[in-house]
């Protein structure tokens, strides 16, 4: 077996946290002896094999770690304690931009850095307008890179570290970032190197990626190594360690932070706001249950195709007749999944008097992974008047163990059909 | 089977300089950027860096021999046969010292070996330096002025030393200065001491003819013997002949052989090894945080 690409022993790396930071003379002499510091652990003991030809993911959440292991691994930190071994040429992008002059323009920097990882000019030229054009900045290549744009910037880098023919490629959370099209294109070209047998490995918080293109996940958690495993169990791993610590799906978040942004470019957010907004309240949500079989271990995710429960409790400050019970499920991106009510479903609706509760029984949830949010509505039979709407605000989460990709379980059955092997069998004479 | 790297906390200094060495084609690179982005948005570009000599020539053409009265005879050359070396001395430390968090961008980003970035500075100046002397040396050919042949070929020697010093050094205060940034406001004052220091404006047996103290920690200064063999060489002249001998102010260059200017000389070699090795410990230990620290 041929050794490692990486190999990382044994590695610890802290850090002195200052309270204040001086950086002047005048200020050290002054705090000479007493500049209050914290001891931080970023990492702590790691030791990790990454296999020639593989794609290893790390996951876990800020200030976990995971980019100072990436930055120990490129050789931009050195860690206190253990080493780390690389073998071949490495390249790595690491957050935004690859180290880019902003004087310079967008060619002088490939030139200089190509030559940082260890091109020969004969070699830049020889990839240069590949380099060029997988950027898209044909138009830009000699603007100084400080004009350039945020978006013009990751472009230039990715192009860079991917077109210098690394044999190691570290990434950063760079596929996050960047328009759709881009992404895509960085994903195939990612997929590519993993068919060339080039070494991959990088940080991401989107859970999703890892079990996409990655042959195993390891979850930092503070500074230690708490799974080093396959990609579905490494995810489940991740999600557990955000609970414990009670920090929000960073996928939650990032989608609530566009959909805040994007404002009324969000059709349905807004038309759930107006329906809350415009809600007489006459007959109240009260609570609200979601149960599943993940709910009862404790975590609150649950596999495909497992049953779900969903209770509503109201209350009606009046006599009220004429109800209707809404329900929707949402994707992250505020994609309508499923909808329907008690209309719909042909369902008596009691007459609300005081407190009283309506469940939706799932038989079972045939979604993949993802997190998945709900819209609970009570409005009048002919939706004229909303009694109470909450839009989106529960969630349910769903993990798939397997490598299946999508939205939707879909059962399937793969096949060959015998003919097809007689066929080949019968070339043969 | 593909060259390995190791990245751990401590790296000997043999290893670290077989490391600078081994990315000499990144330091040329390096050195041409930083040209680059000196003269990115100037009109007159690398007329700047001839305009600089020609602004102290006249500047301590005027307090030396028309304010003070020196009797250096030929004071332009005397002047710039020292001016030139320190120039590329000052000018080289005051960048190298910037040049880590100058550079941050990078360091932060792209593993290379950092002390490339304080060399490259000295490398850019280097290239100064030979466009200067250019001016020097046409003036001398147009005047027909004589040189001293026969120390021709100490002038590269001294040069290397002036390299060997001012990287060292460079290295050294690039590190100091991630942490403490006033490095740089400190350098310059030091510049400024040790300019008065070095025999430059005046001759060196104006102190190298007294004895005492002073006298002799005025030797300890490394630029000295660089100067000195630039001044013997170019200038070439060893006395003022018009002052009386023994008189004050009749010897401007020690009057020592070839081979005393040499052994001065290796005191500057021997003051920039030892500086390089102790520059890159230090570097090497302090480099750990640096992407954190910027």
């Amino acid at each position: 077996m041929s050794p490692a690409a990486i190999e990382i022993r044994h590695v610890s790396k802290h850090f002195r946290l200052y309270h204040e930071h001086y950086s002047s003379l005048k200020e050290r002499m002054i705090h000479f002896g007493r500049i209050p510091f914290e001891d931080f652990i970023a990492l702590d003991d790691i030791d990790v094999e990454v296999e020639e030809g593989s794609t290893v993911g790390i996951l876990g959440h800020n200030g976990s770690g995971k980019s100072t292991l990436l930055k120990c691994v490129a050789g931009i930190l050195q860690p206190n304690q253990g080493e780390i071994v690389t073998r071949g040429r490495l390249a790595a992008l690491l957050e935004l931009g690859a180290g880019f002059h902003p004087e310079l323009t967008g060619r002088e920097n490939i030139f200089m850095n190509a030559s940082i990882l260890g091109l020969s000019k004969r070699d830049i030229n020889s990839v240069f307008d590949e380099i060029v054009a997988f950027a898209e900045l044909e138009k830009f290549i000699d603007m100084q890179v400080r004009h350039y744009s945020s978006g013009m910037y990751i472009r230039l880098g990715f192009a860079v570290a991917v077109n210098v023919d690394p044999d190691i490629l570290l990434v950063d959370e760079v596929l996050s970032v960047g328009d759709e099209a881009f992404q895509r294109k960085c994903l195939e070209r990612v997929k590519r190197f993993q068919r060339e047998g080039r070494t991959i490995l990088f940080v991401t918080h989107a859970p999703d990626l890892i079990r996409r293109i990655c042959d195993r996940g390891i979850v930092l958690d503070h500074g230690e190594m708490i799974a080093d495993t396959l990609p579905g169990e490494a995810v489940r791993t991740f999600r557990e360690t955000l609970q414990r610590s009670g920090l929000a799906d960073p996928t939650i978040e990032a989608v609530e932070a566009a959909a805040e942004a994007a404002g009324s470019g969000a059709p349905h957010t807004t038309h759930g706001r107006k329906m809350a907004a415009s809600a007489t309240h006459k007959v109240k949500i009260t609570n609200v249950t979601i149960e599943h079989p993940g709910t009862l271990d404790g975590h609150t995710w649950l596999l495909p195709n497992e049953a779900m429960t969903i209770r509503v409790g109201y209350r009606a400050s009046e006599p009220t007749d004429d109800l209707l019970f809404g329900i929707a499920i949402h994707d992250q991106e505020g994609n309508s999944i499923f909808g329907t009510n008690t209309k719909i479903a042909d369902v008596a609706v009691p007459v609300a008097d005081g407190d009283g509760q309506v469940t939706f029984d799932f038989e079972h949830i045939p979604l993949l992974d993802g997190t998945y949010l709900v819209t609970l509505a009570i409005q009048s039979t002919d939706e004229g008047t909303v009694y109470d709407w909450s839009d989106q605000q529960y969630q349910f989460e769903v993990m798939n163990p397997a490598r299946t990709a999508g939205l939707v379980a879909l059962p399937v059955q793969v096949r060959f059909d015998m003919p097809y092997a007689h066929r080949v069998e019968g070339s043969g004479s | 089977m593909r060259d390995a790297r190791v990245v751990r906390s401590r790296t000997s200094v043999i290893e670290r300089f077989r490391r600078i060495v081994a990315y000499r084609e990144l330091l040329v690179g390096m050195t041409r950027k930083e040209l680059k982005i000196k003269y990115k948005n100037s009109i007159l570009g690398f007329a700047w860096s001839l305009l600089n000599p020609l602004l102290y020539l006249v500047v301590f053409y005027v307090a030396f021999v028309k304010i003070l009265g020196s009797g250096v005879p030929e004071f332009p050359i005397f002047l710039l046969s020292g001016l030139l070396v320190w120039n590329l001395f000052s000018t080289a430390l005051g960048a190298a010292t910037s040049s880590v968090v100058a550079n941050a961008g990078l360091v932060k980003k792209v593993s290379f070996p950092r002390e490339i970035l304080p060399l490259a500075a000295v490398g850019s100046m280097l290239v100064h330096f030979f466009l200067q002397s250019m001016v020097l040396f046409a003036v001398i050919a147009i005047l027909l002025r004589p040189v001293a042949w026969e120390y021709l070929a100490l002038l590269p020697l001294a040069l290397v030393a002036l390299l060997l010093l001012t990287g060292a050094l460079g290295i050294l205060l690039s590190a100091t200065n991630v942490y403490l940034r006033d490095t740089q406001h400190f350098v310059e004052l030091a510049l400024l001491a040790w300019f008065w220091v070095t025999p430059i404006v005046y001759g060196y047996m104006t102190i190298g003819r007294r004895s005492g103290w002073f006298a002799k920690a005025y030797m300890l200064n490394p630029v000295t013997p660089i100067v000195l063999i630039f001044q013997r060489t170019i200038y070439a002249k060893l006395d003022n002949t018009r002052v009386p001998v023994g008189a004050v102010g009749r010897e401007i260059l020690p009057h020592w052989p070839m081979t005393g200017y040499l052994a001065y000389l290796g005191y500057s070699f021997v003051f920039g090894a030892v500086m390089l090795a102790v520059a890159i410990a230090v570097f090497g230990r302090s480099e750990a945080n640096f992407a954190e620290e910027l």
